[in-house]
């Protein structure tokens, strides 16, 4: 058995994570399908934006360039790391440069793709995670399980447990607005005494040097504005050319993500504290991060550097609703995290995840920029088997198949004596336990099949 | 003129439930097609595929190509073998000069039955009649990669005294997944469980489909949970064989 069944097991047995899973998904199913309804020409929103990013990602370089130059002009540092370890040691470098004691961080799944909550614990650093889920998340000392919802594994049952135990001051009232309270109380002070701020980017906008951020707690301003220093780490595929094409992705990204018209904030950085602005960070530093994007965009999965991180693919995922996003053991769960793992952690460890889809291509007709997701995986599976890494079983079960197949009248003698097999282990239409079938019996009933196969009765038939 | 048209039975149908096969023939024929069965035929190599085993695909394309390329039409009774023959082997011979153009030949010339009935031929059943409720669930790939939705519908719409129930997340894939549901059963499981409770819940007294694959994994689950829901391919009650033995029932 491998690590991610096992994973799938203990997930299948957590009642609580079903009921937390389906709440979240199930309410942005519901509420995704409204909004879109009420858009005018979904599908081809849908496809702008897919043309946006396909000539971005052609372009990367020159778009990047022209990012930069006007970031600086803007008054603000770029900096770029070509891997995660770099990009974790150019923030704690400048972390350190700014004398931080302790650093504001506005939810960013590049953050915790390039591992930086554990950099800077190494570095010694207190990291204060602002985003509400997030912040539930550092309590409990998990990872997040959802890109959009850190937490979306916990039962707000669980979240009260966890903030009585953790909290200095917790709620008393068993009320959401309670709870709400007591996370506002324990997170303001350490908030607005944070020395750096750290966001990651949802846009990079090429043409004026801006970084946005969507929130819908307000979070990313209060620990992004105050401290002396605001640090984006960024994935270089974030970049669009202007604001309208900004606009465009916004009006999917929130209604892909949550059914919502717009996130409560949506805010454009451009440059540290102006001469004569009221407030704003002195510096400010842009970490432009590769980590593996260049090298998908040659090696054929440039489509998936379309994705704007909104899961939705994961909402409409049947295997994501029954296991959440911890089994799937990578940064990035669900659809879009099965694509993207196997290329930043490895094939051979993350075999199971391209496997482990039906292929039924609902995550596809969800996705807001038209990401071709099973194609994609099918694309691993192919390499997986190139590179020799699928199961001998598998291998020799296949060659077989295939080799009978290819001779059609041994096919038929052999479809025959299977078909006389099965009904020999059938009670009254049905197989309980067939062997080599256990994964099918297990669960479900095999129907009996009919005395003869399709091309037996036909032929005879015709010879009448 | 007679249409000259080549059934692929499938293998799953030919092992199965060749009575789907039949029924395919009989509304075909009613619908005033010439059908025939190509011998050479046997899997469109959809599981190799999907498994990323490219070169068995690709030897099982050539060999279903060669034997269904005479014919006007090519119909299949199931979404995802329809779906693999008219989207999947273009892409398969994509490098091929010599196989591409033929993979597309008989790519634009390959419908799942339903489809074909409703969207090209323009038939409805006439003078079938069954008394009963059914809940009818949309395959993957039959709705995904081919759009069928309404033809189904459309066909049973004409079927006297069948009512369409409405079923709850019809949509929604039942866990089937080919290979998927034996690599990862546990998972399957969950999602199959789902399925034959919205099954049940939608108070129908058969449950329809397009694809055999998915059909027997919902109808496998219905009856290890006991339910009382029987299992039919559409086109079995389309062709008016809807009182024959249904999934599971086979003497």
């Amino acid at each position: 058995m491998s690590r991610f069944t096992d994973r799938t097991d203990a997930a299948l047995a957590d009642p609580l994570l079903k009921v937390a899973v389906e709440r979240t998904a199930g309410t942005a199913e519901a509420k995704r399908s409204a909004a879109v309804d009420a858009f005018p020409n979904f599908d081809a929103a849908r496809t702008r934006a897919a043309a946006i990013k396909d000539h971005v990602i052609a372009h990367l370089g020159a778009y990047l360039e022209l990012f930069e130059a006007n970031a600086v002009a803007a008054g603000a540092h770029v900096h770029w790391a070509s891997t995660a370890d770099e990009a974790c040691r150019i923030v704690i470098t400048l972390c350190k440069a700014a004398g931080a004691k302790s650093v504001a961080r506005s939810k960013s799944m590049l953050g915790e793709e390039i591992g930086l909550p554990h950099a800077l614990a190494q570095a010694g650093i207190e990291r204060v995670e602002t985003d509400l889920a997030e912040h539930i998340i550092q309590l409990a000392d998990e990872r997040p399980s959802h890109i959009i919802w850190p937490a979306m594994h916990k039962t707000r049952e669980q979240v009260s447990a966890l903030f009585k135990a953790k909290h200095r001051t917790p709620h008393e009232e068993e009320t959401i607005a309670a709870m709400a309270e007591s996370a506002r109380r324990e997170l303001r002070a350490r908030m607005l005494g944070a020395d750096v701020g750290i966001s990651g980017a949802n846009f990079l906008i090429a043409d004026s040097g801006a970084v946005c951020t969507v929130t819908n707690e307000g979070n990313a301003e209060l620990s992004l504005v105050p401290p002396r220093v605001h640090i984006v780490t960024a994935g270089i595929e974030k970049i669009v050319p202007s604001m309208p094409h900004a606009i465009h992705m916004l009006r999917l990204l929130a209604r892909s993500a949550t059914g919502a018209a717009l996130t409560q904030y949506t805010t454009f950085y451009t440059g540290p504290k102006r001469p004569g602005d009221r407030d704003g960070p002195e510096e400010m530093h842009i970490v432009l991060v590769d980590n593996g994007r260049t090298k998908m965009r040659e090696e054929g999965l440039a489509e998936m550097l379309r994705c704007i991180r909104c899961g939705a693919c994961m909402n409409h995922c049947v295997v994501f609703r029954q296991i959440g996003g911890h089994a799937y053991g990578g940064t990035y769960p669900g659809p879009m995290g099965s694509v993207l793992t196997p290329a930043m952690d490895g094939l051979p460890d993350n075999r199971d995840l391209v496997h482990a889809c039906t292929l039924n291509g609902k995550c596809q007709e969800v996705c807001p920029v038209r990401i071709p997701l099973p194609t994609l995986l099918k694309g691993w599976r192919e390499k997986s088997w190139r590179e020799g890494l699928e199961p001998t079983s598998m291998r020799f079960g296949l060659a077989l198949w295939t080799w009978v197949a290819r001779r059609p009248a041994l096919y038929r003698l052999g479809t025959g004596i299977a078909v006389r097999a099965m009904r020999l282990l059938g009670r009254r239409g049905w197989i309980d336990r067939l062997p080599l079938a256990g994964g099918w019996t297990r669960h479900r009933a095999m129907p009996r099949p009919a005395a003869r196969t399709f091309m037996d009765q036909y032929r005879q038939e015709r010879r009448k | 003129m007679t249409r000259k048209v080549a059934l692929f039975v499938t293998c799953l149908v030919d092992v199965m439930r060749p009575r789907i096969g039949f029924a395919a023939i009989r509304a075909l024929e009613a619908a005033g097609c010439d059908v025939i069965v190509p011998q050479g035929q046997t899997c469109c190599g959809q599981p190799a595929l999907n498994s990323g085993d490219r070169d068995h695909a690709a030897a099982l394309a050539r060999q279903t190509i060669e034997a269904l390329e005479p014919y006007d039409a090519i119909v299949v009774p199931s979404g995802s073998c329809a779906g693999t023959i008219r989207c999947h082997y273009p892409e398969i011979f994509e490098q091929d000069a010599a196989w591409r153009p033929r993979a597309q030949a008989v790519a634009a010339k390959t419908f799942e039955v339903m489809a074909y009935l409703d969207d090209v031929l323009g038939w409805k059943p006439q003078g079938v009649s069954l008394d009963a409720s059914a809940a009818y669930h949309d395959s993957c790939s039959g709705l995904r990669e081919l759009g069928i939705k309404a033809q189904p519908r459309r066909l049973l719409g004409n079927i006297d005294g069948l009512a369409l129930v409405p079923l709850a997340g019809e949509e929604t894939c039942c866990g089937f997944g080919g290979t998927f549901c034996v690599k990862y059963p546990a998972i399957s499981n969950a999602i199959v469980g789902e399925k034959a409770d919205a099954i049940d819940a939608s108070g129908a007294d058969l449950l329809l489909a397009g694809d055999l694959g998915c059909l027997m994994n919902m109808a496998g689950k219905l009856h290890r949970n006991g339910s009382r829901v029987r299992a039919y391919h559409a086109i079995e009650l389309i062709a008016g064989m809807g009182d024959g033995p249904a999934i599971g029932e086979e003497p």
